[in-house]
Parts: structure tokens; C-alpha cells; sequence
């Protein structure tokens, strides 16, 4: 091991090797090692680029509505006995976080010379970003999602396709997330060439889970200088929900080198970090869920955002190091909190952060006179239906 | 030099085009029969898969196959176990992904493929650069880690990726996973001069080869050729060890009429 666990500045720095601690790698087939390769090559370049930053933070403010505003939540905050600030991802153009990432990519494949985009997506969030980029930049744009997941997010499949994208079902596997990634990978092995893989969070193959983190880092750069405005002081506490762990990553990398605990939600029924051990899938190693002769497991969620047996390799570290740690709430306090945040702030969250906000709700007394920033990371538009249909009549 | 590269170099050099048919461990109840087909219709070698539950370098073929192999009960342990009483004089290479090797721990799985008498092993997902700890565990143990090349490999990659591949160099005919296709395309020729340039190491076509024809024309400009597909849908379809084994003596005539 190369990390220092003492020294901040060694955390979330630049990732030359692709590795986190033990966790990362290029775990790819000989067809994409060249294409990662690329991808790294022009993004350090396109990153140190001011000609490029310009374009995307030209986009990332007048296209996607960036910055994102920080609330603070007054009642819900009395209701719980501490000082709740949430980021707003879910004012940003399309609904969630995923656009910062996307725009990004999406540049990056246009200044490659890539005219198609392929992406996976879960919950469709990541999905309907990248097809909303594709529009913007007249590329050609397939998203592949699991069969269970376009039937729990129909409304996301038809924006999609509102959008000018192929949606293709994944009909294997658990039929949701890990099968649109193996899907997503399948694609790209056969058309690598003209395709760029718009991978949706900190997960995969270096560069993957770098570039992902250094495109939401937008998040945590954000919410810090807010935080300061507001308070003077860092927050205590941060936290966000974790599924490839990309909005977690975004928002924590604003805060690593501070004193604030930085607190990741995974799902019970998903909980990599938690219940993972270490395996090797979708280019990188890090936690997974997996039984005992290294067959991976289907995750169980509410959310489709999160519905995923493995996680980011950076969380890996960070947990391993002990910078983070990993909490995991179960669908009912979900949708509790789902509700909590609709009715005492009037915002519908997503089902996605409302994990986070769960685990607020149930850690209150540990948090009690707390300030805790909260990435809410998308908006509960998407998961109405679904909700209405457990819930029945309120 | 392995035994693997060893039978596969002497075959070889005596003329003749290399035949490896590939078989999903546990995908039937007498998939070792399958195996003794093969032998019998003259493979020079077999690769036998674990199946693992998220094979990304595989179409719906061969993924259809690894589910029917898991639902069935077959694990790692019980493809190798199997394996170990297995009368066949070809050398015998796994194939499966790098999930496999690492959860049993990289040393604990090269062990067990010694003694099921396995001599080579392929994992697609493990490039070179993250070839060392595999490689270490290997060690001098008589297993020939098998690297494969792509048509887009550049030619610094292929110098490299050959320098640390034993037993053959695996060349990989198509952009994109296995399958059965049609027709053999332009790469093949291409892929395999470019390796046989750096190389006398046996040089394997494999992915899309599904027929006689296709066979041929990969194992002409090449050393010989792999098959999985067409004959996992075979199986897949109810088909028998013998009628598998046929299907490769089919092969194995078409290739030796070059
Ligand atoms: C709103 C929202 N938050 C979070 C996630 C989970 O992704 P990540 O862990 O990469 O942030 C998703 C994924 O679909 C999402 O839609």
C-alpha cells in the first residue's frame, strides 16, 4: 500500500496508477485496454485544458443551472434536533447530479472524435442525462437498462426516447443495473471504435472512477465555499447515498481534507461496503457482494438508482482507510424519509438521497446540534408512481 | 516450456492445424463425455469454462450456457474436482473471468488446476498490467497463462502481451464478444500475421467460428482454431456429447484439408 491514512492530501489527489489503496485496477478485456488508455489520455489533457474547462463550466452554468443552491432545512431540522443543509443536485438541469458527469463526457467524446454514446443506467437518472447531452451535442446515444428497471421507471424510458436515444432492455442477470453495465461493456467491446462509453458513476475501469469523481467534484467545491458563506465553519457532518458512489464521491471530495465525518448510505439490500468483500467486476476491484465461489450477487432495492451488488473503489478506500464510513437503511425508513422531506421542506427527493436522509432520521441523537450537509442528489419526480403504488392512498 | 505449449509446439511444427474446442464446466451432466468427444474427434486441446454469473466478454450463447451450468449447482470447485478423474491425453486450459481466481484466492486456484491436471489457463479480463500478482502465483507451476490479442491491439501491446503469454497466443477475430458469425472478416489474416511477426509461440483464432467454412478460413492464415459458440447452443439445444463430437470432426476435416 502507497496511501499515507494521515495525510488528507494523499486522499482524493490525482490517481496516476488507477489504484486506491488495494481497490481500483484496469480489470478489462485486451479490446478496451486501448480504449481506456485513450480516454484517460484525453482527459488529463482536456482537464488541464482551459479551452475545454470553459466550455464545460459554460454548459455546467447556463444549460444545467449550476451553481446548485444550498437549502437549510429549518423545520425539519427542529423536527430532528440538529442543523440540516442540503445540497440541491436536484434543481440541476434533468433532475440529479448525473448531469455534471455527462456534459463532461460528453465534451470529452466530441473532442475524441467519437459520434455515438453509449451509457447504463439504473434508476434511468444517468440514462436521461446522457441522452439529454447527446441531443445538446447531435451525438448518437444508446442506454441500455435492465427489464425490471424500465418497468419501475417508465417515465424515464419514454424521456429518453423523447430525447432522440435507443433504449435497450437487459434481459439477463437480475435484470437490472450489473446486467445494463454488462450490457453497456458488450456494446462498447464491438464498437469501440466510434463509441464512447459514458460510464454513470465513480465505478470501472481506470480511468473511470477519476475522471467520474473529478466531474462531480464540482459538488463538494460548490457546497464548501456555501458552507462558509453561510456558517463560516465546515459542516460536521457530510453525507450522501451510495450506490456506484458517485455523488458521494462528488460531494465528499469538497470536505476530505476538513474535519467533517464524511458518511455514505448504502441500501440494506445493496450494501457493498458493508456486507461486500473484496472481488473484481465491471473493470475494477473493490467490494462486492458475491457468495462464496465468487458468483457476484443480485442486489435488493427500492431504488433502482442503487440497486447494484458492487461500489466504487475509491469508497473501498476510503473505508478501509477509515475517512468515510458506510451506513445502510432499509426500504421502509426509505420511504419514511421519502415522506418526511415532502412534507416538512416541500421537496419530493428522490428515493436515491432519501437513504441518506433515513439514516439522518434514524442517527439523530448521535447528530443531535449537529450541522449535517446532505447531497440530495436528484429529484422524487421519477419515483412518484412507484411510491403511489406502495403506498396506495394517502 | 509447459506441457501445454510443449504438445501444442510439437503438433504444430509436425504440420498440423490446432483444433480446441471449448465446453461450459457443468452445462450438462456429461459434459466430461463432451470432452472425451472432442478427444475423439481430434482436439488438441480443450477449454473448459467456469462459469461465472456476469461474463462481459461472452454473447447470449455462451451466457445462456454459464446460466444453465450455475443453475445446476456447478461452482469452481466442482467443475475442478470433476475434472481430476477426467482419462483424456490432451492438455485441458480453463477459461473463466478474474472474479473466479481471486475469490478462491489466486495461489489456492492455481493448486487446484494442477491437480485436476489443467495446463493452461485464459482470463480475458486480466490485460497484462494487471497480470503481476496472478503471475506471481503462478509461479513455476506447470499452468500456461494464456494472453489474448486483439485486432486493435497496437503493435506495442502485441509485443508485449505475446512476451508474457504461454502455451499460445489467443487471437481474437472480431470487435466484440463470442458468438457464432457467418463469415470470418478481414482482421483474422491481419491479427495473425502481425502476432506471428513478433512470435513463433502457436498462434489460436477464436470468437464467430461456427462452421467448417469459418474454421478454415481463420485456421489458414493462423495455427489453428477455437470454438465455443456453435457448440454450446448444440448442448443448449439438447444435443449429445457424440452429436458435439461430431460437429468438431467436421471441423477438424475442413481444417486439415488446408
Ligand atoms: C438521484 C440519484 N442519486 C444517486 C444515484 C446513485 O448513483 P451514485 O451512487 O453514483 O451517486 C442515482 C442513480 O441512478 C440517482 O439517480
Amino acid at each position: 500500500m502507497t496511501t499515507t491514512p494521515t495525510a488528507a492530501d494523499s486522499i482524493m489527489g490525482d490517481v496516476p496508477d488507477g489504484r486506491f489503496g488495494r481497490f481500483g485496477g484496469q480489470f478489462v478485456p485486451e479490446t478496451l485496454v486501448g480504449a481506456c488508455q485513450e480516454v484517460e489520455h484525453e482527459f488529463r489533457d482536456a482537464w488541464a485544458d482551459e479551452a475545454f474547462r470553459g466550455r464545460l463550466d459554460g454548459l455546467l452554468r447556463d444549460y444545467a443551472g449550476r451553481p446548485s443552491p444550498l437549502t437549510l432545512c429549518d423545520r425539519l431540522s427542529d423536527e430532528l434536533g440538529l442543523r440540516l443543509l442540503l445540497k440541491r443536485e436536484d434543481l440541476n438541469h434533468t433532475g440529479s447530479h448525473k448531469i455534471n458527469n455527462v456534459l463532461g463526457q460528453a465534451l470529452l467524446a466530441q473532442r475524441m472524435g467519437k459520434e455515438r454514446l453509449v451509457a447504463e443506467t439504473g434508476a434511468g437518472q444517468h440514462g436521461v442525462a446522457t441522452a439529454t447531452a447527446a441531443a445538446l451535442l447531435g451525438l448518437d446515444c444508446v442506454v441500455y437498462m435492465g427489464a425490471v428497471d424500465m418497468e419501475r421507471q417508465k417515465l424515464n424510458v419514454f424521456r429518453m426516447r423523447l430525447l432522440g436515444a435507443e433504449v435497450r432492455s437487459a434481459e439477463t442477470g437480475s435484470r437490472t443495473l450489473k446486467d445494463a453495465v454488462n450490457e453497456a461493456m458488450r456494446d462498447w467491446v464491438a464498437t469501440v471504435e466510434s463509441t464512447h462509453y459514458c460510464l454513470g458513476s465513480a465505478m470501472g475501469p481506470h480511468p473511470y472512477p477519476f475522471m467520474v469523481r473529478e466531474l462531480h467534484r464540482v459538488i463538494g467545491t460548490e457546497a464548501r465555499e456555501q458552507c462558509l458563506a453561510l456558517d463560516g465553519r465546515d459542516p460536521d457532518v457530510v453525507t450522501a447515498c451510495v450506490g456506484g458512489g458517485s455523488n458521494a464521491i462528488g460531494i465528499f471530495s469538497g470536505f476530505v481534507d476538513t474535519d467533517a465525518e464524511l458518511v455514505g448510505v448504502e441500501p440494506a439490500g445493496g450494501a457493498a461496503v458493508g456486507r461486500g468483500v473484496p472481488g473484481i467486476v465491471h473493470g475494477s476491484t473493490s467490494f462486492l457482494l458475491q457468495d462464496d465461489h465468487g458468483q457476484v450477487q443480485e442486489a435488493e432495492s427500492i431504488s433502482a438508482g442503487l440497486d447494484y451488488p458492487g461500489v466504487g473503489p475509491e469508497h473501498a478506500h476510503l473505508a478501509e482507510l477509515g475517512r468515510a464510513r458506510y451506513e445502510s437503511v432499509t426500504d421502509g425508513e426509505v420511504l419514511d424519509a421519502f415522506q418526511l422531506l415532502s412534507r416538512t421542506e416541500g421537496i419530493i427527493p428522490a428515493l436515491e438521497p432519501a437513504h441518506a436522509l433515513a439514516w439522518v432520521s434514524r442517527a439523530r441523537e448521535e447528530l443531535a446540534g449537529k450541522t449535517v450537509l446532505l447531497n440530495l442528489s436528484g429529484r422524487g419526480d421519477k419515483d412518484v408512481a412507484q411510491v403511489a403504488e406502495i403506498l396506495g392512498e394517502l | 516450456m509447459g506441457t501445454l505449449e510443449k504438445h501444442l509446439r510439437e503438433r504444430r511444427d509436425s504440420g498440423r492445424k490446432l483444433l480446441m474446442p471449448y465446453v461450459t464446466g457443468g452445462i450438462t451432466d456429461d459434459w466430461l463425455d463432451v470432452i472425451r468427444a472432442y478427444e475423439d474427434a481430434g482436439a488438441d486441446g480443450v477449454e473448459v469454462n467456469i462459469p461465472f454469473s456476469d461474463p462481459v466478454m461472452d454473447g447470449p450463447t455462451i451466457q445462456a450456457a454459464s446460466d444453465q451450468a450455475l443453475r445446476r449447482g456447478t461452482t469452481p470447485r466442482t467443475v475442478l474436482s470433476e475434472l481430476r478423474g477426467l482419462d483424456v491425453s490432451i492438455p485441458l486450459i480453463v477459461m473463466t473471468y478474474a472474479n473466479i481466481p481471486f475469490r478462491m484466492g489466486y495461489r489456492r486456484f492455481v493448486e487446484e488446476c494442477i491437480q485436476s491436471g489443467v495446463h493452461g489457463a485464459i482470463i480475458p479480463d486480466v490485460p497484462y498490467e494487471e497480470m503481476d500478482a496472478w503471475e506471481e502465483a503462478v509461479g513455476d507451476a506447470d499452468l500456461d497463462t494464456v494472453m489474448l490479442a486483439s485486432p486493435i491491439s497496437s503493435d506495442e501491446r502485441l509485443a508485449k502481451l505475446t512476451a508474457r503469454s504461454r502455451g499460445f497466443v489467443y487471437g481474437v477475430n472480431v470487435l466484440g464478444v463470442t458468438g457464432e458469425r457467418s463469415e470470418v472478416g478481414t482482421w483474422t489474416a491481419d491479427l495473425a500475421g502481425r502476432v506471428k511477426q513478433i512470435t513463433d509461440l502457436p498462434v489460436v483464432m477464436g470468437f464467430g467460428i461456427s462452421s467448417p467454412e469459418t474454421a478454415a478460413a481463420a485456421a489458414a492464415p493462423s495455427d489453428g482454431v477455437i470454438v465455443a459458440s456453435a457448440i454450446m447452443r448444440l448442448l443448449l439445444d439438447g444435443g449429445s456429447a457424440l452429436e458435439a463430437g461430431a460437429f468438431v470432426a467436421d471441423l477438424r476435416r475442413a481444417i486439415d484439408g488446408l
